[in-house]
């Protein structure tokens, strides 16, 4: 028995670019950078001082019920303007006939941010000066006193799940993984075989988080994963160029709405694209370290495209996970040549990170949106930044400018850090 | 034709002790590992008392060349990765992790061919060891002795580890445990809460029934024994802080007297193993058949879902979806390991949906919460439930009910362990945010 084919109903995003999906993809056409001085906090004297945020949101111009979410963290409020576009765009706002205990969930979020100030303050007040150590009962002291529950549980990674299932009375499978910078595109790819056993109708699906704040830039600044490029933040995001110095920290949410065909047809609901192939590996190597051949990319990508039935041919364009580290991209670059061999040269292959920043676990929903919307327009997101190329780079990323092309078939990758790899296709129907 | 799954070795690690030895004697002896928390002063918490696993040294459980990646695993990763030991090595399976050279000898084979294995593992929130980030804060203190955050960008923040960060991502889980066995195949971390390990080891029965793998470590792990994690919990409300002076009866699952849950750290690693490749292997002592899984969300928009559903909608879809799988009506299950975290809402919540489901046969078969011995282990406590309920169907035998005098809607109350005829045995876990999983496990015909 063949498995039933997926479709892409409905799409959403918010992002350092925009809040809706028309005005990000015109600013990504456009090469357009969401980079600036961070000001969720103050990060002046960080040695990176920048980073894409999204800036002028808020849910509740998106949500039916907003008595539901007050106190939401960053995330789950991104989470909830998407999912709200992506849910309109599929036309459920007008429907009356979904089954809610078949209509399930699958993101790929990211954990709230902490509460710093009091987070801090408690840390500080429970430090024991000459044992070096937390006193327990100090610590608590302080806590108990300044922490809030709301603001507490609200750091789950589970609640921008819970927060969508009660805004949509979603009571199907439910899930949030959280593979690092592969969340989302895994999700959506999980989200896709939920549907095709046919253990749901609808998914909602996609990723929202961020992590622009103190103790995330802490965290990357000494991973030395952050661009550094303080005199020039719209032109730190350079990936696939010699002289990138690592990622850009964006932050964000994309959403899909997602169904069978079969489903989609029956209802009337425009059908965007189709989701034809996942593919899922462990690098197995280091913790700190991506394969130096690409192992678990390269089966990734295999994967996914035996997953599809496609051949090397079928592809048209691929969205690079292009972070702009060192390592990522020659490695990745290296991995679609033994995929692809000589045929990599010419398929376009783009990061709009460069324009975006990184989402983590959000980037691969939103370049799942962007690989629709290529699709859709017969156009190719270009690399911003991209003007001294890397020798070890050598293949086509719509360099600086973004162009028209014949693109059916999509591939888009995610590589989170701890080696899990995740790979989407995504077709014209 | 979907092709069967079995678990093959089963690694369960909490306050009962390391591996199903002590484990199974513990839930059988109906004995609580609740105790005092040792691992911080918690006299400052309304709840003191705790599910601890003992002190072990983790360099035993990690072979040689992965040793000093042991310097980056937060406690949760820990618990993640000596269960991944003792599951593999339950299962008989020569992996990288369980040989004795590390892989390193020429002769060496592994068991699968590492691309065939997988690798899901649930994880909870993970915090920040307080001790090493507050000796980072202070040297960014001002004058008034509070947090400068000019300080801590110019020069604070040198004072941590470059590797801070890796140690408290979620998926480092699932990362090292790969990493030591040398997984290559699908792996995922999924973080729903109290359902987490569940749904893992769902995941890994989807990913080896349409082929995408042979053989999968799952389910989850996690500590929440942290000054923050654990004040999160008591925000929460749902601690009980009335038992800590008789700390082994502080959790009373399904009972009228519910007061309350206490945290736990620990988790359990299930192999789960096509059962062609693991016949194929020359396996003949599986524990358990899985032969249903079933997931779904409890909405309840007046508690903005800070509570479940109090009729148990989403148990019952869960539970229904796990039993259509198995092809078996609710008068075939001899065994229910249920969530029964002890917090009065969520025990009756669950209770309602179970019965909803299984009717009077709820009454008539036993009814069994590990919770009341090890406590809440967040997303790792369907790890441990998984394992049990595997070894119950090996051993026929029904663990012990505790903590139970005055049972809630005509539920058995405490009894001890009992042998018993066990075909099928019904998992349930929810987690608190809503996500609701079930799994149905079938003895293997001997």
């Amino acid at each position: 028995m063949s498995s039933p084919r997926i479709v892409i109903t409905g799409m959403g995003l918010v992002t350092p670019l925009g809040h809706d999906v028309e005005t990000v993809w015109a600013g990504l056409l456009s090469c357009d950078s969401g980079v600036g001085k961070i000001d969720h906090f103050d990060a002046s004297t960080f040695p990176t001082t920048f980073a894409a945020q999204v800036r002028d949101y808020d849910y509740r111009d998106f949500v039916k019920f907003p008595e539901l979410h007050e106190g939401v963290g960053l995330n789950t409020g991104f989470a909830l303007g998407a999912a709200a576009q992506a849910w309109e765009m599929a036309g459920l706002d007008k429907f009356e006939g979904l089954d809610r205990t078949r209509l399930g969930i699958y993101l790929g979020s990211g954990e709230g941010s902490l509460d710093f100030e009091n987070y801090f303050a408690s840390n500080l007040a429970g430090w024991d000066d000459h044992a070096k150590a937390i006193d327990g009962a100090k610590w608590a002291a302080t806590a108990t006193q300044k922490m809030t529950a709301v603001r507490e549980i609200e750091q789950e990674p589970n609640m921008p799940l819970t927060h969508l299932a009660m805004e949509f009375d979603a009571q199907g499978p439910a899930y949030n993984c959280l593979t690092a910078c592969a969340a989302s595109t895994q999700a959506i790819g999980e989200a896709t075989e939920i549907l095709r056993r046919g253990d749901a109708d609808v998914m909602i699906t996609g990723g929202a988080h961020t992590m622009i704040h103190p103790l995330g830039v802490t965290g990357f600044n000494r991973l030395t994963a952050l661009s550094n490029r303080n005199d020039d933040p719209r032109g730190a995001s350079r990936p696939f160029s010699v002289d990138r110095d690592g990622f850009v920290m964006g932050e964000g949410a994309g959403m899909l709405v997602i169904e069978t065909l079969e489903h989609a047809e029956a209802r009337g609901a425009t059908v965007l694209a189709e989701i034809a192939g996942y593919g899922s590996t462990a690098d197995a190597y280091r913790i700190t370290d991506i394969h130096p051949e690409g192992r678990g990319a390269a089966k990734s990508m295999n994967l996914a495209l035996e997953d599809a039935g496609l051949g090397l041919d079928d592809i048209d364009y691929i969205s690079a996970h292009g972070t702009g580290t060192k390592e990522n991209d020659s490695i990745e670059t290296k991995a679609v040549k033994v995929v692809f061999g000589e045929r990599a040269k010419s398929i376009p292959m783009s990061s709009i990170k460069s324009m975006l920043g990184h989402l983590i676990a959000a980037a691969g929903s939103v370049e799942a949106v962007v690989c629709v919307l290529a699709i859709r327009d017969q156009k190719l997101p270009p690399t911003h930044n991209l003007n001294n190329p890397d020798p070890e780079c050598d293949l086509d990323y719509v360099a600086n400018a973004s162009r028209d092309g014949k693109v059916d078939v999509c591939l888009s990758n995610s590589f989170g850090f701890g080696g899990q790899n995740d790979t989407l296709i995504i077709k014209r129907v | 034709m979907t092709r069967k799954v079995v678990i093959s070795g089963v690694g369960p690690v909490s306050g009962l002790g390391l591996g199903i030895e002590p484990t199974w004697e513990g839930v059988c002896a109906g004995r609580s590992a609740v105790s005092r928390i040792e691992a911080f002063d918690p006299s400052g918490f309304g709840c003191q008392v705790g599910g601890e696993v003992e002190a072990f040294k983790i360099n035993q459980f990690v072979p040689k060349s992965h040793r000093k990646a042991t310097k980056v695993m937060a406690r949760d990763i820990q618990l993640a990765v000596v269960a991944a030991d003792y599951a593999a090595r339950d299962a008989g399976l020569m992996t990288k992790g369980t040989d004795p050279d590390g892989g390193k000898n020429g002769d060496f084979k592994t068991t699968y061919d590492p691309a065939r294995v997988g690798c899901h593992i649930g994880a909870g929130l993970i915090a920040a060891d307080l001790t090493e980030l507050t000796g980072a804060l202070v040297e960014a203190r001002d004058d008034n002795g509070d947090f400068d955050i000019h300080k801590w960008g110019s020069e604070g923040m040198e004072h941590l580890t470059p590797l801070w960060l890796l140690k408290y991502l979620p998926n480092m889980l699932a990362c090292h445990v790969t990493i030591i066995h040398d997984n290559r195949g699908p792996s995922n971390t999924i973080t729903c809460g109290e359902a987490s390990a569940m749904l893992s080891i769902g995941e890994s029965l989807r990913v080896i029934q349409r082929g995408k793998a042979d053989l999968c470590f799952c389910g989850g792990a996690e500590s929440k024994m942290n000054p923050m994690v654990y004040y999160r919990q008591e925000l929460t409300g749902r601690l009980n802080a009335g038992s800590n002076h008789d700390p082994g009866e502080a959790v009373r699952p399904y009972d009228e007297g519910a007061a309350g849950m206490v945290a736990g750290d620990g988790g359990g690693i299930v192999m789960l193993e096509a059962l062609e490749t693991y016949q194929g292997r020359g396996g003949e002592n599986a524990y358990a058949q899985v032969v249903g899984f079933g997931a779904s969300q409890s909405v309840n928009r007046e508690a903005k879902n800070m509570e479940p559903d109090p009729q148990g909608k989403a148990v019952v879809s869960s539970v229904s979806a796990a039993l259509r799988e198995a092809g078996i009506q609710a008068d075939q299950i001899d065994l229910v390991v249920g969530f029964g975290c002890g917090v009065a809402s969520w025990d009756r919540a669950e209770v309602n949906g179970l019965k909803a489901v299984l009717g009077d046969r709820l009454k008539d078969v036993p009814v069994v919460s590990l919770r009341a011995m090890v406590g809440n282990c967040g997303a790792g406590g369907g790890g441990v439930d998984i394992a049990v309920a595997a070894k119950a169907l090996r051993e026929q035998k029904v663990p012990a009910v505790i903590n139970r005098d005055t049972p809630m809607d005509g539920l058995g109350g405490s009894a001890a362990s009992m042998d018993a005829a066990l075909r099928h045995v019904l998992v349930f876990n929810m987690g608190f945010g809503g996500q609701n999983t079930a799994m149905v496990l079938k003895a293997i015909d001997r």
